[in-house]
């Protein structure tokens, strides 16, 4: 065992998890006037996270070793991924974040510090090869979260989302930790590849009721049905910002936990959890397509969509191919992309007050007064609808190819019925903002100037899902094909 | 043509103007768009012009392996050409047609037909299975703003109909497709065609494609969102969406079911043809009893594309031949007969045909272009409707002879609807005061109605210009589908043919009678 290389894979949390603890003794003695400082600071520490990250995967084809701290925690091609990946949307959100806040006068430093907190949990989440490591990470992250939650301290239903989000988090962490202790108690391991020796052969019924619950606990954390009740709720209830990052980084990090979970872990049972996944699969498909359907706030409708997104990624890890978990990740990355688009999106409709325009009716007419933003939301929602020429429909594409190639042609053909559900309400986005007329000349709010930092990450968001996307194809297609090949390599 | 892409040309054109309209003003915007379009429209004869018939199936080919999985393959044969050329010659018209018509969010407007130029041209040319999957999806996006922004007082409701129901078919064959890419290992369009599918496998495919088809089509009974989308469009929009969308169904027919399955496709003929039938009968009677004209022309279109689904599945080169004839006749003719109802709709804001009247006293030219195409319509020797008609008739009488009787009731019942049509507007009394003020055309307007008259009048008169390049294409296709075709019931006997052509006339003055005679 070699500290140095340790050292040297774990280089990106140990950094940033520095900056952080640093960062916690400015905001203590600087308080609010610092915030934005720390703001500044924290985005540079996360550059250079990804930077590293970049920069050990560049060298990382000659990684011979990939395994730090005696076989705990991993940097493998599909670890880099991830991480760059919710580096880069975690920078986004804090990007977009300060002017929200600052107009409210309760911006603190402290948000800055909770966000690197939480980006050094999902770090060692994705690089988790052990549960234990994994348990740190997950929790690490989660509570950073609560804390986001609820972050406008003085808004009753920021406080209640915070609130819910801390019981439910805390129910499932106890079922994916009691799930643990099973799969402990009957493979006697903790680390992946010694439960992945283990679980071979037939599977007993007390290590199935382990992958169940873990399955359990990690459907929770990716919002899959019949585990998603609270996404609605605390994503409306949370401050946009917020809302911009649980939709987008926590979600990948669960869903890399997941996916190396069940293809790494649990992977010589693949008849064990196939039919959970594909069930979750369909009913997130379903369930995200109806339940927004009739939603009038904008914030509840994308909480669906969120919801309805994990179905189609849980298609992909559902075939148990290399091909499906490459497919997965090229999804993921066009996911990012279109949620944090449409969020930001979200957080730029303000009115001269400050106030968001969070309902359909108010954005009625919205092509008119705002062109350019209506633009890019239309543009957003066809992708997220999946309609080509967007480079959603991409993401889609290749996780039914995915499926279609593991001969699961009846789970890719009810998918893909279903997703035209969920075209119901992204084409009424482009109804209400380019049909419908506003709705009544002294009741139009007038859509506040937006910062530059807001149209710069929408713009970055809406270029990427645009058909110019597609000349990303071979890139992204390659990229995403070694992060799956090395999940599938047993060390 | 050397190394110039002449297609991703045409692609390229109609995209830029787009996005130029997007961000300039109205008067602007309508010019790019009108300038575009007539680029476009060039391009597409030097296309036809350079167009080797006889020569290689596939011309004008152009690939570049942009994307992973699949890639930038651009390529006509002779019937993808003859549709492409519909569009672009269709397009400057529905430009032309926008001038006055529409005057808010002009740029909008233009960019939203410039995409749809761009997304036409591209189904057609398209060389690879999932660009042609893009391209036919896409255009949704454009029509479905066309539809909602610029339609009439129920637009909504029409546009999410279009939406929704066009998208349902679609979905399912991309799932066929990427079924059949994984099995046959390429995507490339012309290597599919030469590829046998299992034959149990062919039925779902092709129940796969057909759904996305039968709805684009429209067939009976799925064709209801067409009469909703075309009374709301916008003229121009009508105009697009019978000439040239409609048309992307009966093109996939050809392209994919027929040369890809046709094990599948000789099962299924059936289906097709009591579809087509029902749809004749049952649409051709609806006709008859709208009051609003745009209503009237969709019903109508259902109508003739159920001729054109029927001459596909005739499995013979005439039904073939008349097929595609009746698809590039219907695009000028029913976009040509939505232009007419636009021209009157501008000046009296309404679509009724009760408050019309007698148009031919105060508007003469415009009730004799009108005459024109509603006998185009009918299938008047002469005009393009009649070689349509009776090449896909002869074809599917070859096939059934029941089939052809009930889908020849249609002609008579179009001749019942059409005439009905045109005598309430054009003739009688002059019921309505400010209906009999209207002028005649003006300039602009007979810039947009004579040259399809001219285009109408020289494929009725002389359609071996549009036939010659598509003859290799549909023999080829005619002897791909010969180990499936069903067997016919009119058992034609073929006869010896004559030493000189009927007509001939006779040499020797005392042989006069006896040449007659051979009639």
């Amino acid at each position: 065992m070699d500290f140095g290389l340790s050292f040297y894979l774990a280089g990106a949390e140990i950094g940033l998890a520095a900056a952080a603890l640093l960062l916690l003794l400015v905001t203590a003695w600087g308080g609010q006037r610092a915030a934005r400082l720390v703001t500044i600071i924290s985005v540079a520490a996360l550059v250079g996270a990804t930077a590293f990250t970049a920069a050990v995967m560049n060298n990382g084809a000659g990684l011979a070793q990939t395994e730090a701290f005696f076989g705990l925690y991993r940097l493998d091609t599909f670890a880099g991924f991830a991480k760059l990946l919710i580096y880069v949307s975690t920078i986004a959100c804090l990007i977009v974040t300060p002017r929200y806040f600052e107009r409210r006068g309760i911006y603190r430093g402290e948000y800055a510090v909770l966000m690197l907190f939480n980006a050094v949990g999902m770090g060692m989440m994705v690089s988790a090869v052990d549960l234990m490591t994994l348990y740190i990470g997950l929790e690490l992250s989660s509570l950073s979260s609560y804390v986001l939650a609820s972050f406008a301290r003085n808004d009753m239903r920021s406080a209640e989302a915070g609130l819910k989000y801390f019981v439910l988090g805390a129910l499932a962490s106890g079922i994916l930790l009691y799930g643990m202790s099973l799969v402990y108690g009957f493979t006697g391991n903790t680390s992946y590849a010694g439960i992945r020796a283990a679980l071979t052969g037939e599977l007993g019924t007390g290590a199935l009721f382990g992958v169940v619950f873990v399955l359990a606990g990690l459907a929770f954390k990716v919002s899959a049905v019949p585990f998603h009740m609270w996404t609605p709720d605390v994503y409306e209830g949370a401050p946009t910002p917020v809302t911009t990052f649980f939709a987008s980084a926590p979600k990948i990090a669960a869903v890399a936990v997941l996916a190396r979970m069940t293809l790494y872990a649990f992977g010589e049972q693949l008849f064990g959890w196939q039919q959970i996944v594909v069930f979750a699969a369909l009913a997130s498909i379903v369930v995200g397509a109806l339940g927004a359907i009739g939603q009038e706030s904008l914030k509840r409708v994308l909480a669906y969509s969120s919801i309805n997104n994990v179905g189609f990624l849980l298609i992909g890890l559902a075939t148990g191919t290399p091909a499906g978990a490459s497919a997965m990740l090229t999804y993921l990355v066009i996911y990012a992309a279109m949620t944090i688009g449409s969020f930001v999106a979200l957080l730029m409709l303000t009115d001269d007050d400050g106030v968001p325009l969070s309902t359909f009716a108010d954005i009625a007419g919205l092509a008119g007064t705002k062109p350019a933003l209506a633009w890019c939301i239309l543009l957003l929602m066809f992708s997220l609808a999946g309609i080509p020429p967007l480079f959603g429909f991409w993401a889609k594409f290749v996780v039914f190819q995915a499926a279609v190639q593991a001969d699961l042609v009846a789970l890719a053909a009810i998918g893909i019925a279903a997703s035209v559900i969920g075209a119901f309400y992204y084409i009424k986005f482009v109804k209400v903002m380019f049909f419908d007329a506003p709705a009544g000349a002294e009741a139009t709010r007038h859509v506040a100037r937006s910062p530059a930092a807001h149209w710069a990450v929408l713009v970055i968001a809406t270029l990427f899902i645009s058909p110019l996307g597609f000349l990303l194809t071979p890139w992204l297609g390659a990229w995403s094909n070694q992060a799956a090949v090395s999940l599938f390599t047993l060390a | 043509m050397g190394g110039l892409p002449i297609l991703s040309l045409m692609l390229l054109v109609p995209l830029i103007a787009g996005i130029a309209c997007l961000l300039v003003d109205a008067r602007p915007a309508r010019l790019i768009a009108l300038g575009a379009t007539l680029i476009n429209l060039l391009l597409g004869i030097v296309l036809w012009l350079n167009f080797d018939i006889g020569g290689a199936q596939w011309q004008f080919q152009e690939y570049a392996p942009l994307f992973a999985g699949f890639s930038w393959a651009l390529g006509v044969d002779g019937i993808a050409l003859m549709l492409i050329m519909l569009s672009v010659f269709l397009m400057p018209f529905c430009i032309l047609a926008s001038w006055e018509a529409i005057r808010t969010r002009v740029g909008e407007y233009m960019a939203a037909f410039l995409f749809m130029e761009a997304l036409m041209i591209g189904v057609f040319a398209a060389q690879d299975i999932f660009l042609f999957y893009i391209f036919f999806e896409a255009g949704l996006i454009p029509m479905y703003l066309i539809i909602g922004v610029w339609g009439g007082d129920d637009r909504i409701y029409a546009s999410y109909k279009f939406f929704l129901y066009t998208l349902l078919g679609s979905v399912l064959m991309l799932i066929a497709m990427l079924w059949m890419v994984n099995v046959a290992g390429t995507s490339s369009i012309p290597a599919l065609m030469e590829y046998d599918f299992a034959p149990a496998a062919q039925t779902w495919l092709w129940l796969a494609f057909f759904a996305s088809f039968a709805v684009k089509m429209p067939m009976w009974p799925v064709h209801t969102w067409l009469p909703d989308a075309h009374v709301q469009a916008p003229t121009a929009g009508s105009v697009i969406l019978a000439g040239v969308l409609l048309k992307m169904g009966g093109y996939g027919f050809i392209r994919f079911s027929l040369p890809m399955f046709p094990e599948a496709s000789a099962q299924f003929t059936w289906l097709i043809l009591g579809l087509s039938m029902a749809a004749i009968v049952i649409t051709s009677l609806i006709a008859l009893v709208q009051h609003d004209m745009k209503k009237l022309i969709a019903y109508s279109s259902v109508a003739h594309m159920a001729i054109v689904t029927a001459g596909l599945f005739a499995f013979n080169v005439q039904g073939l031949e008349g097929a595609m004839v009746m698809m590039l006749s219907h695009g000028l003719v029913s976009g040509a007969l939505f232009l007419c109802v636009g021209v009157i709709y501008d000046r009296l804001h309404t679509r009724e045909i009760a408050r019309y009247g007698g148009l031919a006293i105060n508007m003469p030219a415009y009730a004799l272009f009108f005459l024109l195409f509603t006998m185009a319509s009918i299938g008047l020797p002469g005009t393009s409707g009649f070689v349509a008609e009776f090449l896909s008739l002869a074809g599917v009488y070859q096939v059934s002879s029941w089939a052809a009787l009930v889908l020849t009731t249609g002609i008579i019942l179009a001749a019942g609807y059409m005439l009905y049509l045109y005598a309430r507007v054009a003739y009688g009394e002059q019921r309505n005061a400010d209906a009999a003020a209207m002028r005649d055309l003006n300039a602009r307007e007979w810039v947009l109605l004579a040259p399809i008259a001219a285009a109408v009048l020289w494929m009725g008169v002389y359609p071996e210009s549009f036939l010659a390049p598509m003859r290799q294409d549909i023999a080829m296709l005619e002897a791909r589908l010969a180990r499936a075709a069903p067997a016919g019931d009119a058992n034609l006997v073929m006869g010896a043919p004559r030493a000189q052509s009927a007509n001939a006339m006779a040499t020797l003055p005392g042989a006069e009678h006896a040449g007659e005679g051979a009639h």
